[in-house]
């Protein structure tokens, strides 16, 4: 495991600067639920973007919905736009296997046909188990499939990383 | 042991049988997963489901009766993307001396993976719930007089869409308990999820014996059972018990026990009136309190397909191996 | 034949004897208790140390199912599942198809039985025909091919004119009618108890004046005509009352419960397990309490099994569709023997009333173990536990309750007429 990451402020600072040059008035923000709207908040704040904004919950589109069935705390996706021909930044703290992304992309083809979708991550982790890939990135970690890294926020420490190694 | 029927072994829900001894947090739960539901039908979506069940294959098999009913299960499959099939048994096997059981199994031949079941007798469900192979769930859409789990939970998102909470609610039961699977299960769900003053509203002939022991407060004329409710549940009056001898006249049942505009301003100003549908016009409700402001009768329709997806969502993923309870 | 019962704990429930001591069997009848008779010479010596020797149970109301419903069970099956049980005698009542009212149904089920091995078969006729509750049987003739007394089984009388009109007849004759009461129209589409159960469940109910009412009918025409009338099943606290003052107001009349309702209630039937569907419905537990309390003060007069064996088709039904009744004739006795150790009552206390209480009431010579007497003997072992399985139950009714649960308490063997029926236990047996 890496010894010293980066704070998720110092990134956030890296993405954005990447990101800026980029929105246009047609584009919108989407986080994931939940640290992907963590993210696409302190993203508004640096960058005092004036665009809309969506949150999803991608609960009813995984694939492993047979496998685990469904989440015991389901929150309702909040799309205040018309997806129809809008460009779409697609948030999410940490890349990994890429199957969230491929859901959050199969609900917002339920509401609608974007014009572009284009990815932002805190982190890409590595581990790909399909062929999707990020745009704007913040830091990039190998890390071991046992090894685990998540945004969480609190109180005290505000947004924060945190390493787990699960057997 | 209803209870380890309908809870799996690390307490996730397996069966919908009745209401009756689930613990509250499988009730919230429900309601809060039917909440998120309620945006797949939204009408800024392009396509109105989602692909949760793909490749599920839920048999509606009605013993009696009910397009309504059957229909809103069957929306709630479809926004969920499963494959529905509806089977009418009066129509077809049983009429041929197959019995319950042996439907139930030609059923499970036939690759299903939940059943939803409606008959006229108390317990049907159960029976089936406890001859089905482990990997197929069970939805009780109504037995006998006993239980109608999904129209309590709806009652009950209803109830907490407009009122926040159960902690300070007076709800009256108004009408034919006696007959009435719906009033069974919203007054096991209101007293599970803590509701401090069930009221039961009814001519004697229309309540069964000792219904204080499930828990409500008995009242046989209507000013006094609904005076300060924060909401009336209004029961279906069945046409065959309105003459005989529980019930002289449609007439005089409207009379006494019909909800009107008058009766009305004696419950809450912001009371909410609430019907299971289909309603008796001028026998157990006025028109005037069917379409009137206080009336939530649509919402309840339409909430009433989202906890039915939730429920269908919450059995179909408690089969899963790594399920979190 | 001559038998030697060894070593029994040998219990007269009529006489009060309780001891240790050795029965001696001749032909069909007892010929010794205690000491043998001179000259006695035993073809077979039964060891039975740690066994209770008792009079063969006696009880009220086992259905045979033949004719007519071999498909749920056959004469020789069920015969073989009573002797099983320790049964050595046995009311059958006439709800067969077609029902026991005519002489020529009567006699052939009467040869029949007497040509199986298994208990002595004492047919109850139809008192109506067909059971229709319209039109009286030949009761007369009845009697003369067999029949002890009349009754409707569980169909009902609902014209209370023919009731009055056939207590009549009964009594010209002096033939007994046991009648179970259950006014038809207040347990109309009734199912269970009108109690806390199906207030919760909705099953529909069977509410308590349904017996109270019938009751009270029978016992004005008890008072009326004189006849002898035996109240069959009673469920409630109110009608067991009603028979307590009957009976202390002198009318000649007799009651049983049946053995379930010692011990099960309303709460019982609230898994929706189809055979606990019994008629009548388990009550309260209120109700049970006041059953046990008028076995124990003498209002009741006896206990049987009221063994129905239904078909597997018939009970894998939802509650209130599922045929009413339970299995029971082997359960008979451990169940009393249970109500006994809950009760604590002693075993000859307990054992009356499935031995010489209801052979009074059958008018037979049974259920008693005296030298004289019928050779129709049970042997148990008290302390015996046993699992009530499917594959345990001989009868072909395999609709108990008790599925699954343990009983304590096994027939190890019984002798009826002086022929050992059933023997469970062959190394306990010897041919001299």
């Amino acid at each position: 495991m890496p010894a010293n990451l980066p704070t998720p402020d110092q990134l956030i600072d890296a993405l954005a600067a990447q990101i800026a040059p980029q929105i246009t008035p047609d584009c919108a923000l989407v986080g994931i639920h939940t640290g992907g709207v963590w993210l696409m908040e302190a993203l508004v704040q640096r960058l005092k973007l004036d665009i809309p904004q969506a949150v999803l919950s991608i609960a009813f589109y995984r694939d492993d919905f047979s496998r685990i069935g469904l989440h015991p705390e389901t929150k309702p996706s909040h799309i205040p736009f018309d997806v129809e021909g809008r460009r779409i930044l697609l948030l999410d703290d940490v890349l990994y296997t890429g199957r969230t992304i491929r859901a959050a992309m199969n609900l917002l083809f339920d509401y609608g046909r974007p014009a572009s979708i284009r990815l932002g991550v805190l982190v890409d982790r590595g581990g790909r188990e399909l062929p999707v890939c990020a745009d704007y990135v913040g830091l990039n970690l190998d890390l071991d499939p046992d090894e685990h890294v998540s945004l969480e926020k609190s109180e005290t420490e505000g947004l924060h990383f945190v390493m787990k190694r699960k057997p | 042991m209803k209870d380890s029927l309908q809870l799996t072994e690390d307490g996730r829900l397996r069966h919908l049988l009745t209401l009756e001894g689930l613990p509250a947090r499988i009730l919230t739960q429900i309601l809060d997963t039917a909440a998120s539901f309620i945006t797949v039908s939204a009408q800024e979506r392009d396509v109105k489901k989602v692909p949760l069940l793909r490749g599920k294959a839920i048999f509606n098999i009605f013993f009696e009766n009910s397009t309504r009913t059957r229909t809103t299960f069957e929306i709630a499959a479809k926004r969920l993307s499963a494959d529905v099939v509806n089977l009418n048994i009066n129509a077809s096997s049983q009429s041929k001396g197959e019995t319950l059981l042996d439907t139930v199994a030609n059923l499970s031949a036939m690759q299903a993976d939940m059943f939803i079941v409606r008959h006229a007798a108390a317990g049907a469900s159960h029976l089936i719930a406890r001859h089905v192979a482990p990997h197929i769930h069970v939805i009780n859409a109504g037995d006998g007089r006993c239980a109608h789990p999904t129209q309590g939970l709806l009652d009950m998102f209803t109830l907490r869409h407009y009122k926040g909470a159960f902690h300070n609610l007076r709800v009256a039961v108004v009408g034919d308990v006696l007959h009435s699977r719906v009033a069974r299960s919203q007054i096991h769900a209101l007293t599970t999820l803590g509701c401090p003053e069930v009221r039961v509203v009814a001519p004697k002939t229309l309540l069964p014996r000792d219904v204080e022991n499930l828990g409500v407060h008995v009242f046989h004329k209507m000013n006094e059972g609904i005076k300060d409710v924060d909401a009336v549940l209004m029961l279906r009056l069945q046409n065959e018990r309105m003459r005989g001898s529980r019930l002289p006249s449609a007439g005089e049942y409207y009379k006494h026990w019909g909800l009107t505009p008058d009766k009305l301003k004696l419950a809450k100003p912001d009371a909410i009136v609430m019907h299971p549908g289909p309603m008796n016009r001028g026998v157990e409700i006025d028109s005037a309190v069917a379409d009137g402001v206080q009336s939530v009768i649509l919402s309840q329709v339409t909430f009433g397909i989202a906890v039915r997806m939730a429920v269908m969502s919450l059995l179909a993923g408690a089969g899963a191996t790594g399920a979190q309870a | 034949m001559k038998v030697h019962i060894r070593n029994g704990r040998v219990i007269d429930p009529a006489s009060g004897l309780d001891a240790v001591q050795d029965v001696y069997v001749a032909a069909s009848h007892i010929v010794g208790v205690g000491s043998a008779p001179a000259d006695f010479h035993a073809n077979q010596i039964i060891d039975a140390s740690g066994l209770v020797v008792c009079p063969g149970l006696v009880d009220l109301a086992v259905r045979l199912r033949e004719p007519g419903l071999e498909y749920k069970a056959t004469l020789e099956s069920e015969m073989h599942a009573a002797a099983v049980g320790g049964v050595t005698s046995l009311a059958c009542p006439p709800d067969t198809d077609p029902p026991l009212d005519e002489p020529g149904l009567v006699e052939m089920l009467k040869f029949r039985a007497k040509h199986m091995p298994g208990p002595r078969v004492y047919p109850i006729g139809a008192l109506t025909r067909q059971l229709k509750g319209e039109r009286l049987t030949e009761m007369a003739e009845l009697q003369e091919a067999g029949c002890m007394a009349f009754s409707q089984a569980d169909a009902p009388l609902v014209d209370t004119q023919v009731l009055l009109r056939a207590m009549e007849y009964a009594k010209t004759f002096d033939l007994p009618i046991w009648l179970r009461p259950q006014d038809a129209h207040l347990a109309r589409e009734g199912v269970a108890h009108d109690g806390v159960v199906a207030a919760r469940l909705g099953f529909p109910p069977i509410p308590v004046p349904a017996e109270t009412v019938a009751i009270s009918t029978i016992l004005l025409l008890v008072r009326e005509t004189g006849a002898r009338v035996h109240l069959a099943r009673l469920s409630s606290r109110a009608g067991i009352e009603m028979v307590r003052r009957a009976k202390h107001d002198g009318l000649p009349i007799t009651c049983d419960v049946g053995v379930h309702h010692i011990h099960l209630s309303e709460m019982d039937t609230a898994g929706f397990d189809a055979n606990c569907h019994l008629v009548p419905p388990l009550r309260s537990l209120r109700d049970r309490e006041a059953i046990r309390r008028g076995l124990a003060d003498g209002t009741i007069d006896a206990v049987c099994s009221d063994h129905a064996p239904v078909d597997e088709d018939a009970k894998e039904l939802p509650f209130q569709e599922a045929e009413a009744g339970a299995t029971g004739v082997e359960l008979l006795l451990p169940l009393t023997l249970k109500w006994a150790r809950e009760a604590g009552l002693s075993l000859h206390q307990a054992l009356g009333f499935i031995s010489h209480r209801p052979a009074d009431i059958l008018g037979v010579d049974g259920g008693r173990l005296a030298v004289g007497r019928p050779a129709d003997l049970c042997l148990f072992d008290p302390e015996s536990a046993w699992i009530v399985s499917p594959s345990n139950l001989a009868s072909l009714g395999k609709n108990s309750p008790y599925l699954g649960l343990e009983m304590q308490g096994r027939v190890m063997f019984t002798l009826i007429d002086g022929h050992l029926d059933f023997r469970r236990d062959p190394q306990r047996l010897r041919h001299a």
